[in-house]
């Protein structure tokens, strides 16, 4: 009898430590009411240097155009693009882990959720830099905007993969960015309430837009949030489906590919989570937020990067196959020659990713590994190279060798303003994320009081000591009380 | 602008505010408002108030998305000017539809939001009362209306008796920033108020 153990279903805790409501309080918002630390200042001042180095090497390009860049002749597309797909990429995580984890009622999502849905915003911001820029006259930007024109007036073209990125790109941004927000109003009327000095509660004051936490505002916020996040939902995988249009229904081979779109939304939300746990494990550090950022947390995103880069690898896998299963010459050529064979000019990047993001991630497998916080961060690098690769890939061994022998192109490596321009964006990121947080809170303090009687560790002992009884003590008990 | 009288009580454990306001209710007494660091699931319920219908206005303002798309581009591709792309039809459907995708999403959030905001008056720059700066911390606080009738210090003891931590007259100027939904209450229990 006693192997029928009534054993509990009761996950283990998200929140450590013995903390009540004021406490969580207290945990978040000290670091945000405190002086910013010396390595806040670094890190600042050093992103700070990178984004003025981003802006000059965009004016450079503004002043003398897009040959400023060594985009040639059938390599159109390069550094430019290839970092557009890798930060739009990396945004997905936020909206995954804010939208579609809150659908499927994962508890341990609140810890993470508000710094992730911040990176998202600051990722897509940064994205949207290379398109723009791309454009060369970039004064003329607006032409992407359905307009009434002088111009008879000439519609955009509605039936263009590179429109439909406008406005996908662009209402991702403006969702991610009210549902951000309005998930930051209860928290920052605590940092109102609680504020001592004068500039703190006016700035806070108009940024929680006199939020009180009455129960009617309470209702519709939540009602608000779940229909943000099943908004969300559909439009964070449509995103990156679109960016994979790009490709997809073009004619060139290595891009005209129907896996594309969920190959894509898995790499997406691979490399997105790498990225988050680049960010959070720095934060967790120097904010001192281990309790709310724990163990439990990376473990579980790290299940996710293994299982993502797992889809990734086959989605690899199957474009090879499919390559070689179509009979197309040139699709066959492009898969053969330009990528796996490793004596090619680029096939040192094919093989790269394929280490990077299908072999590596399969250390996590093993839970004591996924529990490594060194090896987590070491492996959160690797895998954004892997997946920065990839679209190098994907974009330039495509294009450098199609179909007519004779307009090859010569090898394709960036100038410095190119390096620049996406050191620029790292800069921007880097930037947004300090200030972000030193004047937000980086965890959702209502969401994590909303959990704690749940999942917090002095609650969860208690629930434990209940439930720990044998089967035979719970019949036993429970028949000695109908026997009164 | 006249003024109104509260008795404000302040509570430390959801557990023991949920009775507590059923009990003020079935008291007779008005509740103005649960003020609560975090959502509290049920209390709105508890509370007597009636459902929101945020969603629904989602809902009409994705509808307004879709066809603010479809129409805009059809007319624009098939009416206004017809371009000819590759030999395709002007009336390309299947092309249109991430783009009708994104503007419904697009409508739906903004418009919720924009409603959000409408309904609950959250703006910049508007600031709003609360009774207790630490309900955005660890408390609960409720503030019940007192009327004419009310006996403020029977109110001040049956809040205590029904758990509250520490309870108080406040005075508040009315206007629209206390809140406008007095009238979505539905009080239950008006009998028992004689008694």
């Amino acid at each position: 009898m006693s192997l029928l153990r009534y054993e509990s279903q009761v996950r283990p805790p998200i929140v450590d430590g013995t903390k009540d409501y004021h406490q969580v309080t207290e945990d978040i918002c000290r670091p945000v009411e405190a002086k910013p630390s010396r390595l806040w200042w670094i890190g600042f001042l050093i992103s700070v240097g990178l984004l003025i180095f981003g802006i000059v090497s965009v004016t450079m390009e503004v002043m003398y155009g897009t040959g400023q860049w060594n985009l040639n002749k059938t390599i159109g597309w390069g550094w430019d693009i290839t970092n557009f797909v890798w930060w739009v990429g990396i945004g997905h995580a936020g909206t995954l882990i804010s939208a579609i984890l809150l659908l499927f009622r994962q508890g341990w999502r609140t810890g993470v959720n508000r710094a992730a849905e911040a990176m998202t915003i600051f990722a897509v911001m940064c994205a949207g830099q290379f398109p723009i820029w791309h454009m060369g006259r970039v004064w003329d930007a607006f032409f992407v905007l359905p307009y009434p024109n002088t111009r008879g007036p000439l519609w955009v073209n509605f039936n263009s993969p590179l429109l439909w990125d406008v406005f996908a790109i662009s209402t991702y941004f403006t969702v991610s960015l009210l549902f951000w927000y309005s998930g930051l109003l209860p928290d920052l009327a605590t940092l109102r309430d609680r504020a001592k000095l004068k500039w703190r509660k006016m700035f806070y004051g108009v940024a929680a837009f006199g939020w009180t936490g009455s129960t009617k505002h309470w209702q519709r916020h939540e009602a608000l949030s779940l229909v943000l996040a099943g908004l969300s939902t559909p439009l964070v995988l449509s995103v990156h489906t679109i960016v994979s249009f790009d490709f997809a229904t073009s004619v060139v081979p290595g891009w005209h590919t129907t896996i594309f779109p969920p190959y894509f939304v898995a790499g997406a939300v691979f490399s997105g989570f790498a990225m988050v746990q680049t960010l959070l494990l720095v934060t967790r550090k120097v904010l001192g937020l281990q309790d709310y950022i724990t163990i439990e947390h990376i473990e579980v995103m790290n299940k996710v990067i293994v299982l993502t880069g797992s889809i990734v690898g086959i989605a690899y896998l199957t474009e090879l196959f499919m390559a070689w299963y179509s009979h197309v010459d040139y699709e066959w050529f492009a898969f053969k020659e330009n990528r796996v064979n490793l004596n090619s000019p680029y096939g040192w990047s094919y093989w790269l990713m394929m280490g990077c993001n299908v072999l590596s991630p399969q250390v996590f497998w093993s839970k004591k590994l996924r529990r490594n916080l060194l090896l987590t961060f070491f492996m959160s690098i690797l895998v954004n190279i892997g997946m920065w690769f990839e679209r190098f890939v994907i974009i330039v061994t495509s294009v450098y060798r199609d179909y007519l022998p004779s307009a090859w192109s010569t090898y394709y490596a960036p100038t410095i303003w190119e390096v620049g321009f996406y050191m620029g964006t790292f800069g921007l990121f880097f930037t947004c994320y300090f200030l972000f947080s030193k004047f937000f809170p980086v965890i959702a303090v209502a969401e994590i009081k909303h959990i704690l009687k749940k999942n917090g560790e002095s609650y969860k002992e208690k629930m434990n000591v209940e439930e720990e009884e044998t089967v035979e003590e719970f019949a036993h008990k429970n028949l000695h009380d109908d026997h009164h | 602008m006249s003024v109104k009288k509260f008795v404000v009580g302040n509570f430390d454990d959801e557990a023991v505010l949920f009775p507590a306001v059923k009990k003020v209710r079935r008291a007779g007494y008005k509740i103005h408002d649960v003020f609560t660091p975090f959502p509290i699931h049920g209390l709105d319920k508890a509370m007597g108030l009636k459902d929101t219908s945020l969603h629904v206005a989602g809902f009409i303002y994705g509808i307004a998305g879709t066809t603010t798309a479809l129409s805009f581009i059809t007319w624009a591709l098939t009416i206004d000017w017809q371009v000819n792309f590759g030999g395709k039809p002007y009336f390309s459907l299947p092309a249109w539809i991430p783009i009708t995708f994104e503007l419904t999403v697009l409508f739906a959030s903004v418009g919720m939001v924009l409603t959000f905001c409408w309904l609950c008056q959250l703006a910049p720059f508007i600031k709003k009362d609360h009774f207790n700066p630490r309900s955005t911390d660890d408390l609960f606080v409720m503030a019940v209306e007192c009327t004419d009738k009310t006996n403020e210090q029977e109110a001040l003891a049956f809040l205590n008796s029904v758990g509250a931590k520490d309870v108080s007259v406040q005075y508040r100027e009315t206007g629209w920033w206390l809140g406008r939904y007095d009238q979505e209450t539905v009080r239950y229990g008006k009998k028992v108020e004689a008694v």
